[in-house]
């Protein structure tokens, strides 16, 4: 469960600032969140995440409060709880596909990576139709196959949270259904939270819930 | 932070960017291996041509460049010093202050040199004959190692003097001499040389000929024979022999006093410390004459050697700045265009000391690998050069 009240965050020396006054996100709920660019949306998934820490608030996610945790558990804490899609698939360009969704394993000891991580990697590559193409380079795959691939990254330590921003904004609508399609069934076989951010009007009714974020910032305000 | 995660991750961005990562490691290579190849070259070089100075006493010679009669004298090059009379290493030997060894080097044959010399020179050196036999007689010649292999040259072939001049009928024309000995190869120039006796030189440069005696002269060729005397007078057409064999040797002959006859150089061994001052004092005394320690000529020249060594080493360690600073910018550059890789990962959850290693990685492993390998180099280098150092300066 996410829940943030009165929660309050400027960058320094900006004028934009980001205030909800109160949000609740239940555990394995599935959430899309909306809002015209520059309203937010990265920054509080920055918030929920441990990369930015609020000035004011409270910020709880799945019993932690990110922004009270030291920088090394906050770190620990991301990558036991979230998984994150980037907007812009970014594949470190020189792994393999394989050890791209393999990597978070890689980077830290906070995850223990045994013969168990190959067998998932395997697996997740076989849902999301892009087995074939382990081996290859990011370079070597299309815009959609990339995408996927990110997911599967951000799905490979089982997280409680995936947090997915703007996963389909580079993608046409076809692989844009597949693509949430994927994270959809992804969520549900892991029992995971999942809030995404769309700008696609037409994708908002497969999430059992849209948060416009312009609309919590106005009731904020008043 | 995951240790063995970090590493792969590095070698993985150092693999994936071969050709940046070989240029660096190349150039970073010539960094280290270069200063360190020149000084142990150098260091060769100096042993090697200190060795030799060292084990030769003193050499006589004809006031001049100390340094060429020096040379002259070791190497058997510079054959363009002045010479002096054979009577002065005569006369030293006479005085039994020294052994004294002449050596005439002013001839070859092809591109080997000729030794003029006497058999006292093979015992100084320690130089062994492998096949054949000592120098005996005019026109006996032993050839070192390197000369044998090179000409294919065994016991029982010719080699034959070259002339100086195409058209100097009355001087340096070329003599056919017996191979009668080859010497074990001793790493110095004397596996390039061919000895010959000092007598056999002054044949080679006319001082000495052989023709028919007055009785097996054609009436026609002889313009005056005294019987009392014994001196004889014939005409140009007198043909000389050019090659001393068993038959002939006894109708070869010097002109004049052989005592006038030159010699570039002679090898000094004073019997003791007493008889070395004395043929100090000697020689000094005569301004004509210079008895010059190699050692101390050897000394002189490295100290020259020493200072160009120097500048450079300087000019070295310039271009090794100049490529460290170039090294440098590309790890610089190359952590700017590493900016979103490293957002990336700090988004999946590496921490700070994670990409910090990161960036660390890449420059330890190329100075690392550089450092080993210019190690490997200069390792199979010094197993190489002293080889390659005794050949070139055997001649």
């Amino acid at each position: 469960m996410i829940t943030c009240q009165n929660l309050k965050f400027a960058y320094p020396g900006e004028r934009f600032a980001l205030e909800i006054d109160d949000l609740c996100i239940k555990g394995g709920a599935k959430v899309a969140l909306v809002g015209a660019s520059g309203c937010g949306k990265t920054t509080l998934f920055n918030l929920i995440s441990g990369i930015l820490i609020p000035e004011s608030g409270s910020l709880d996610v799945f019993g932690e409060t990110p922004g009270s945790l030291s920088a090394s558990a906050r770190q620990q804490f991301r990558i036991r709880t979230i998984g994150m899609v980037p907007q812009n698939f970014e594949l470190l360009d020189y792994l393999t596909i394989r050890e791209n969704i393999e990597l978070p394993f890689r980077i830290t000891s906070v995850l223990s990576g045994d013969a168990s991580v190959r067998k998932r990697c395997e697996e997740l590559a076989e849902r999301s139709g892009i087995s074939d193409q382990l081996s290859k380079f990011p370079h070597e795959l299309s815009q959609g196959e990339r995408q996927r691939a990110a997911i599967c990254r951000a799905l490979i330590a089982s997280p409680a949270l995936i947090l997915a921003d703007e996963p389909t904004g580079n993608l046409d609508p076809a692989n844009q259904e597949k693509l949430v399609s994927l994270l959809l069934e992804e969520a549900d076989r892991l029992g995971s939270t999942l809030f995404m951010i769309t700008h696609e009007p037409e994708l908002i009714p497969r999430f059992d819930r849209c948060i416009d974020l312009l609309q919590l910032r106005r009731e904020a305000r008043v | 932070m995951n240790f063995r995660g970090l590493l792969y991750l590095g070698a993985r961005y150092l693999t994936r960017h071969k050709a940046r990562t070989l240029i660096l490691v190349s150039a970073f290579t010539l960094v280290w291996l270069l200063p360190s190849l020149i000084a142990m070259v150098v260091g060769q070089v100096e042993n090697r041509i200190r060795a030799r100075a060292g084990e030769t006493p003193f050499l006589l010679g004809k006031s001049g460049s100390a340094l060429e009669l020096a040379f002259n004298g070791l190497y058997f090059t510079k054959p363009e010093i002045q010479v002096l009379p054979f009577r002065e290493v005569e006369a030293v030997q006479a005085d039994d202050l020294a052994t004294a060894i002449p050596i005439y080097s002013r001839f070859t044959a092809g591109k080997n040199r000729i030794v003029g010399t006497s058999i006292d020179y093979f015992s100084f050196r320690g130089l062994e004959i492998v096949s054949g036999r000592q120098l005996l007689r005019l026109g006996d010649c032993v050839v070192g190692a390197k000369t044998a292999e090179e000409n294919g040259i065994v016991v029982g072939d010719a080699v034959i003097s070259s002339p100086e001049t195409l058209f100097d009928l009355g001087g340096v024309y070329p003599l056919k001499m017996k191979v009668v000995g080859v010497l074990a190869r001793s790493g110095t120039p004397d596996d390039s040389a061919i000895f010959v006796d000092v007598k056999t030189c002054w044949i080679i440069e006319g001082l000495g000929h052989g023709h028919d005696g007055a009785d097996q002269l054609d009436p026609d060729k002889l313009l005056k024979s005294d019987g009392e005397t014994g001196v004889i007078r014939v005409n140009a057409a007198v043909e000389e022999y050019n090659e001393i064999t068993e038959t002939n040797a006894a109708n070869f002959h010097f002109h004049g006093d052989t005592g006038d006859h030159p010699v570039t150089a002679a090898v000094l061994i004073p019997h003791g410390v007493k008889e070395q001052a004395l043929l100090k004092g000697a020689m000094a005394a005569d301004k004509s004459l210079q008895m010059v320690s190699p050692s101390e000529e050897m000394d002189e020249l490295f100290e020259t050697v020493f200072s160009v060594q120097q500048i450079v080493l300087w000019i070295l360690f310039a271009v090794g700045v100049a490529t460290v600073l170039i090294g440098v910018l590309v790890f610089l550059l190359s952590n700017r265009l590493r900016k979103d890789e490293f957002r990336q990962l700090k988004m999946l959850g590496a921490d700070v000391s994670t990409m910090r290693a990161l960036v660390v990685y890449e420059a330890v492993f190329v100075i690392l690998v550089s450092l080993l390998l210019s190690g490997a180099l200069l390792f199979l280098f010094s197993l190489v050069t002293p080889g390659i150092v005794r050949s070139v300066l055997a001649g």
